[in-house]
C-alpha cells in the first residue's frame, strides 16, 4: 500500500517497483485483516521461486564457465547450447533410488538435508532485493541472518554423523570446523559496518550508502576500512560456504565427497541446492553491506530498477566464486586454520580500530591518510612476520618416504 | 484468569527442574554439562518474562540480565567441556561414577 | 495465554525431555538444541528479539557445536554396558521432583498477584546498545574480560601436555 502522488508514477518508477505494486494488486482483493499475512506469505513465494531458479541457471554457467577456464566444452547436449542441462539433473536427482545406509541415524539422516534448506531460506527474509523489496525489515536483521546462517552448521554435522561413514564425518569435522574459525572474522567485520551505519537493519544500512559526491557512491568499499572489511569478508565468505579454493570438507581427492558421501537421490539434490542458495545469500549480505545493496554505481543509472542492481550484483559474486574455483588449489587444513587464527583474525581486530578512528576523526581528507597507512602497514608487517621462517622449495614428505 | 505470566514462571519451573534431574542422574560428565546449560536457560527464560511484564520494561534490566546470563553460560560451556577433555585424555572416561578419587 | 505459548512450551519441553532421557550421547545433544530453539522461540513471543536472535546465534551456533565436539573427542557415542543413568538417579530424581513442586506451588500460590499482560514494549536494538555501553558497561567490560580468560582457561586446560603425551 505504497502511497504515492500521481506525478511520481513515472515508467522508471513503475519498473523499479513493479514487484511491489504487483503485490500490493494481488493483496487487494482480499479483506484487510488478512493483507499482511498474504503479502508475506506471496513474498516467501517469490523468494522460493527465484533463487532455485537461479540455482539451476548457476549450476550451468558454472560447468560451461568452468569448461572454458580448463580448455574443454561444458555441457553441450540438452537443449541450445545445454542450457536445458539443470532440467535433465533434476529429473535424474528425482528418479533415483534414495539409498539410506544399513546402519545410518534414519531419523537425523533424513532430518539434516531439510533443515540445511530451511535455515539457508531463512536468511532472505531480511534482505532488502531492492527498493521497498524486503520481506519482514527487521530490527536486529543482521543478527538475525547470522543467527540463521549459524544454525546451517548443526545441520552439516548431523549429516556427516548420522551417515555413520568415516568420510562423511571427517567431511563434517572439517566443516564445522572451518564454518567456526571463520564465522568469527565474517561477524568482526560486519561489525565495522554496524559502527559506521549505526543500525543493525539492513534497509538502513543500504540507505546509508545511497548519497553520491559527484560521481561517487558512498559506498564502503570505497573507503580503507571497508575495502580491508570487504576482503575479509569475501575470504571469510568463501571458507563458509565451503567453496574453493577452501573446499577441503568436500576434497574428493582424499575424503569421496565429505558429508553428503551418503547422500542420493533427492536428498543429495537438496544438499547441492542449500550449498549454492546459501552462497546467493552471502553475496546478497556481502552486496548489501559494502556494495550499496540496491543502489546504481553511478547517480545517472538510477533510472535501471533497484532489484536489477541487486542481482546483478549478487551475479557478479557468483562469478567471482566460479573464477576461484577455476584457478586456485585447495588449502591444506592447517594452513587453512593458521590462516585463520594468526593473520584473518588479528587484522580484522586491527580493523575495527581502525574503523572507530575513521568515525572519530571527523570529515576531511586525514583520516583517509592515516588509516589507509595503519592497515598497509600492519598488513605488510604482518605478511614479513608470518613468513619469516617459511622457506619455500621442494616438500619434503616427513612419512612418506 | 490467571495472568500469563503464571505459564512461563511455570514452564521455567518444568525446564529447570529436568535440567537438575539430568545433571543428578546422568553418567556421562557431558550430559550433566547439558542439564546445568538447561537450568540456566530456564533461569534466563524467568528473567525475559519479569522484563516482559515488568512495570518499566524500558529499563531494560531483565533483557540485560538475559544477556550477560547467555554470555556467561558460553564461557561456562567452554571451560567445563574443556575440563571433561582433559579428564578423558587423563583417565580415558567420561562416566562420573568411575572419576571417585583425589590422586591423579 | 495463547496457543503459540502451549505450542512452544510442549516443542520446549519435548526437546529438554528428550536431552536428559535418550541412550545416544549425540541424540541428547541434538534434542538440546531442539530445545534452545524452542526457547529464542519462546523469547521471540515475549517480544525480546534481540536476546531470541542471541540465543540461537550463542547456543545453537556454538555452544551445540562444543557439545557435539567434545562427545566425539571423548568417544561418547558408545553407550556404556553400564548403564547411562548413575546408581544414585533414584535420589537425584527426588530431589529434582522436590524442587519443581515447590517452585510451581510458589508461583501458583503468587499467580493471583501477577500482573496482567502489559503494552508491548517498544525496545529498539539502539536501545540496547545504548544501555550496554551506558549503565551496564562495567558488567559488559568485566564480561569481556570473562570471555577472554575463559578461552585462553579452555585452551590451556584442553591442550596436549608436551612430553607426557602418549
Amino acid at each position: 500500500m505504497l502511497a504515492t502522488p500521481a506525478s511520481t508514477l513515472s515508467v522508471p518508477f513503475i519498473v523499479d517497483q513493479v514487484f511491489v505494486l504487483f503485490k500490493d494488486w494481488l493483496v487487494s482483493f482480499l479483506p484487510t485483516s488478512w493483507r499482511p499475512a498474504a503479502g508475506i506469505v506471496l513474498g516467501v513465494i517469490g523468494i522460493v521461486c527465484v533463487y532455485p531458479g537461479l540455482f539451476a541457471l548457476t549450476t550451468v554457467f558454472e560447468r560451461k564457465g568452468l569448461g572454458r577456464m580448463q580448455n574443454r566444452y561444458g555441457p553441450n547436449r540438452v537443449g541450445p547450447y545445454g542450457f536445458f542441462q539443470p532440467v535433465a539433473d533434476g529429473i535424474k536427482s528425482l528418479t533415483k533410488e534414495d539409498i539410506i545406509p544399513f546402519d545410518a541415524d534414519a531419523v537425523v539422516h533424513f532430518l539434516a538435508p531439510l533443515t540445511l534448506v530451511v535455515t539457508v531460506f531463512m536468511g532472505f527474509a531480511v534482505l532488502p532485493m531492492g527498493r521497498n523489496m524486503v520481506l519482514v525489515n527487521l530490527d536486529a536483521g543482521l543478527l538475525f541472518f547470522f543467527s540463521m546462517s549459524a544454525a546451517t552448521e548443526l545441520s552439516v554435522f548431523m549429516a556427516g554423523w548420522s551417515s555413520r561413514n568415516k568420510y562423511s564425518l571427517l567431511g563434517a569435522m572439517r566443516a564445522v570446523a572451518q564454518m567456526i574459525s571463520y564465522e568469527v572474522p565474517l561477524l568482526l567485520t560486519t561489525v565495522a559496518v554496524v559502527m559506521i551505519a549505526g543500525s543493525l537493519s539492513l534497509p538502513k544500512i543500504v540507505e546509508a550508502q545511497s548519497g553520491y559526491t559527484g560521481w561517487f557512491p558512498h559506498w564502503y568499499i570505497f573507503t580503507p576500512w571497508g575495502l580491508a572489511s570487504f576482503l575479509i569478508f569475501a575470504i571469510a565468505a568463501t571458507a563458509e560456504t565451503n567453496r574453493s579454493p577452501f573446499d577441503l570438507p568436500e576434497g574428493e581427492s582424499e575424503i569421496v565427497a565429505g558429508y553428503h558421501t551418503e547422500y542420493s537421490g533427492f536428498k543429495f539434490a537438496l544438499f547441492f541446492l542449500g550449498e549454492y542458495v546459501a552462497m546467493f545469500s552471502i553475496s546478497g549480505i556481502g552486496v548489501t553491506l559494502f556494495l550499496g545493496g540496491w543502489s546504481a554505481p553511478l547517480p545517472f543509472l538510477n533510472v535501471v530498477p533497484s532489484w536489477l542492481w541487486f542481482f546483478s550484483k549478487v551475479m557478479l559474486s557468483i562469478f567471482v566464486f566460479i573464477w576461484m574455483r577455476g584457478t586456485l588449489p585447495r588449502l591444506r587444513q592447517d594452513q587453512l586454520m593458521n590462516f585463520a587464527w594468526k593473520f584473518v583474525l588479528p587484522f580484522t581486530l586491527l580493523n575495527l580500530g581502525v574503523t572507530a578512528l575513521w568515525r572519530f576523526m571527523g570529515e576531511g581528507w586525514a583520516r583517509w591518510v592515516v588509516s589507509s597507512i595503519i592497515l598497509a602497514g600492519v598488513y605488510v608487517l604482518m605478511g614479513r612476520v608470518g613468513m619469516f621462517k617459511k622457506h619455500f622449495g621442494p616438500r619434503s614428505y616427513r612419512y612418506a618416504e | 484468569m490467571a495472568s500469563p505470566l503464571t505459564g512461563y514462571l511455570v514452564l521455567a519451573a518444568l525446564l529447570f527442574a529436568i535440567g537438575l534431574a539430568g545433571a543428578l542422574t546422568r553418567r556421562n560428565a557431558i550430559l550433566v554439562l547439558i542439564g546445568i546449560e538447561l537450568m540456566l536457560n530456564a533461569a534466563n527464560l524467568n528473567l525475559v518474562a519479569f522484563w516482559r511484564f515488568s512495570p518499566h520494561p524500558e529499563a531494560l534490566t531483565g533483557m540485560m540480565f538475559a544477556i550477560f546470563s547467555i554470555a556467561v553460560a558460553a564461557a561456562e560451556a567452554a571451560v567445563g567441556l574443556g575440563l571433561v577433555i582433559s579428564i578423558y585424555r587423563h583417565a580415558q572416561t567420561t562416566d562420573l561414577d568411575q572419576m571417585n578419587r583425589m590422586k591423579g | 495465554m495463547s496457543p503459540v505459548f502451549y505450542v512452544l512450551a510442549v516443542f520446549t519441553v519435548a526437546g529438554g525431555l528428550a536431552a536428559v532421557l535418550l541412550k545416544n550421547t549425540v541424540h541428547c545433544a541434538l534434542a538440546l538444541t531442539v530445545a534452545f530453539a524452542g526457547l529464542a522461540l519462546l523469547f521471540l513471543n515475549l517480544d525480546a528479539q534481540f536476546v531470541g536472535f542471541a540465543q540461537i546465534l550463542i547456543y545453537i551456533g556454538a555452544v551445540a557445536i562444543l557439545v557435539v565436539f567434545a562427545i566425539l573427542l571423548t568417544r561418547g557415542t558408545e553407550t556404556p554396558p553400564t548403564g547411562v543413568f548413575s546408581h544414585s538417579w533414584f535420589v537425584g530424581l527426588v530431589i529434582a521432583a522436590g524442587v519443581f513442586s515447590v517452585l510451581g506451588w510458589a508461583v501458583l500460590q503468587s499467580a493471583r498477584n501477577l500482573p496482567q499482560e502489559p503494552a508491548v514494549p517498544s525496545v529498539t536494538v539502539h536501545d540496547i546498545g545504548v544501555a550496554l555501553l551506558g549503565r551496564y558497561v562495567l558488567p559488559l567490560e568485566i564480561v569481556a574480560l570473562l570471555l577472554t580468560s575463559a578461552t585462553i582457561g579452555a585452551v590451556i586446560v584442553a591442550m596436549h601436555e608436551k612430553g607426557r603425551a602418549q
